[in-house]
């Protein structure tokens, strides 16, 4: 508003006074923007971390007690958690590290740190990397013993990387469920891999047979193994199907946790 | 001011509306439209976005330097945008996971730009916050519009309610899988446009050419 000061006064008066268009009217206007908008950016993001890393964080559990059966909306998130065992597992070896703490052990940044991750020559589930370890979870009976364990997989279906939980009964071999938790699949067709009756037809189900030949599969029709080890391909989402194939045999397999379920049966771990 | 702040925030909802007439806006409005609660929150945060951005954008608008103007509104625009997604990953994370990178293309939302360019460069400060208001509720009515449609049609529920029990889940209606990909937005906001049009004929653009008559010889 030059126009309406016509005397302007002092030395920030007769700099306002200045052309608009001019150059050092120009630079102030540029950095004192800057500088404004960007301490209004960060004021924001540091007061919002806090509640965002619990927003994170919640999501996660609630993702664990979902797949684990123990999920009711309204329940208290971090008591129910409270019952889980995390635990920093070595895949290779499938036995339970002391290297890492389990409560902050971060499985993304993991699979992507050198140091910490193989490249994959062999890759069904299209992961590129693979950790070599992980957090899985585990949950106790009344007597101390291991009822259910969860571990984390991934894999990539038709247009992204599904990341997700399997549950397993204590004998290493049984499903008890399976979720993911992040996935963009098309809504209506891959995405259905989060309808509540697709994923109530993996409890129960089988991971080896009796000879400890991995045969889960997710496909159209049951192959030789019989439909203990079946689970029902989408309709009309067969890549996303196939990747969820790909990616729970790849786990499973001697890829993945075959070792960590082999200790489980065995009763090497407890 | 010709205009009655009144006037201001109801024109854009159908007389001038953002979508429908300026074809603006129409990027997002494909790409978040498939359910109504995502649509409704994208309308908010676009709402909160336009008017506060032009408001700014106007109490500044006597000391921004032509060369340099667009910047200047993208920066204040930006901020804004990166307020909303930061508050809605605090307090709305089920909402903002859904939304994902889309709170943050509000930013190349044509309608902020447009409104910031168009009026707030021209305007004091509560107009032009009035008509942000306005512009946004215009984007928003349409948005709210397409994602019923999409919503109840291609998922059968409306604001996940189930209305019509799908297939899939053991009811009767099979849903139209279509609607749930974005270029069914692209039928529903043409049909949309083409009612609206119909209804106020002043809204029909006219033709940039004229179709001549074959003589016969």
């Amino acid at each position: 508003m030059s126009d309406a000061t016509p005397q302007p006064k002092g030395p920030l008066g007769r700099f306002l006074a200045l052309p608009t268009d001019s150059v050092p009217k120009t630079v102030f206007v540029a950095v004192m923007l800057c500088l404004v908008a960007s301490m209004f950016v960060s004021a924001a993001a540091v007061a919002l971390r806090p509640l965002q890393e619990v927003n994170k964080l919640i999501d996660k559990q609630v993702n664990i007690l979902q797949v684990a059966g123990m999920y009711e909306p309204g329940v208290d998130v971090v008591e129910a958690f409270g019952v889980f065992e995390p635990q920093v597992l070595e895949i290779a070896t499938g036995t339970f590290t002391d290297q890492f703490d389990a409560a902050s052990f971060d499985d993304r940044a993991a699979a992507s740190d050198p140091a910490l991750s193989v490249a994959l020559d062999n890759d069904p589930a299209g992961i590129g990397r693979q950790a070599k370890f992980v957090t899985v979870y585990l949950l106790r009976d009344d007597a101390g013993g291991i009822d259910k364990v969860i571990m984390p997989i991934h894999g990539y279906g038709l247009w992204s990387t599904l990341y997700g939980f399997i549950a397993l009964e204590e004998n290493g071999n049984d499903i008890f469920g399976l979720q993911f938790y992040q996935h963009g699949e098309t809504p209506g067709l891959g995405a259905e891999i989060d309808n509540p009756r697709w994923k109530a037809l993996w409890p129960g189900k089988r991971v080896a047979d009796d000879n400890g030949e991995l045969q889960i599969h997710v496909a159209k029709a049951p192959n030789a193994s019989g439909a203990d080890y079946h689970i029902d391909a989408l309709a009309g989402a067969t890549l996303t199907s196939v990747g969820v194939n790909n990616l729970v045999q790849f786990w499973l397999g001697e890829t993945g946790y075959a070792s960590f379920l082999a200790n489980l049966k065995s009763g090497d771990i407890s | 001011m010709s205009q009655t702040r009144r006037q201001m925030l109801i024109d854009p909802l159908v007389d001038n509306n953002p979508i429908t007439l300026q074809v603006l806006g129409i990027c997002s409005a494909l790409a978040v439209t498939s359910s109504l609660q995502v649509a409704f929150v994208i309308s908010l945060a676009v709402t909160f976005v336009t008017a506060f951005s032009s408001m700014f954008i106007s109490m500044l608008r006597n000391h921004i330097p032509g060369s340099i103007r667009i910047i200047v509104q993208m920066v204040i625009i930006a901020s804004l945008v990166i307020l909303v997604d930061q508050v809605l990953k605090a307090y709305a994370y089920e909402i903002s996971k859904t939304l994902s990178v889309f709170v943050g293309l509000i930013i190349t939302n044509c309608i902020v730009m447009g409104r910031a360019e168009a009026f707030a460069m021209k305007n004091p400060p509560v107009a032009s916050f009035i008509d942000g208001i306005g512009n946004g509720l215009g984007y928003g009515l349409i948005l709210m519009l397409v994602g019923f449609f999409r919503e109840l049609f291609g998922a059968g529920s409306l604001f996940g309610i189930t209305i019509f029990e799908t297939v899939n889940n053991g009811g009767w209606y099979v849903p139209n899988g279509m609607l749930l990909l974005p270029p069914s937005a692209f039928f529903i906001i043409g049909l949309i446009i083409w009612a609206f049009r119909a209804w106020k004929p002043a809204q029909v653009e006219e033709r940039e050419y004229k179709i001549q008559t074959v003589e016969s010889h």
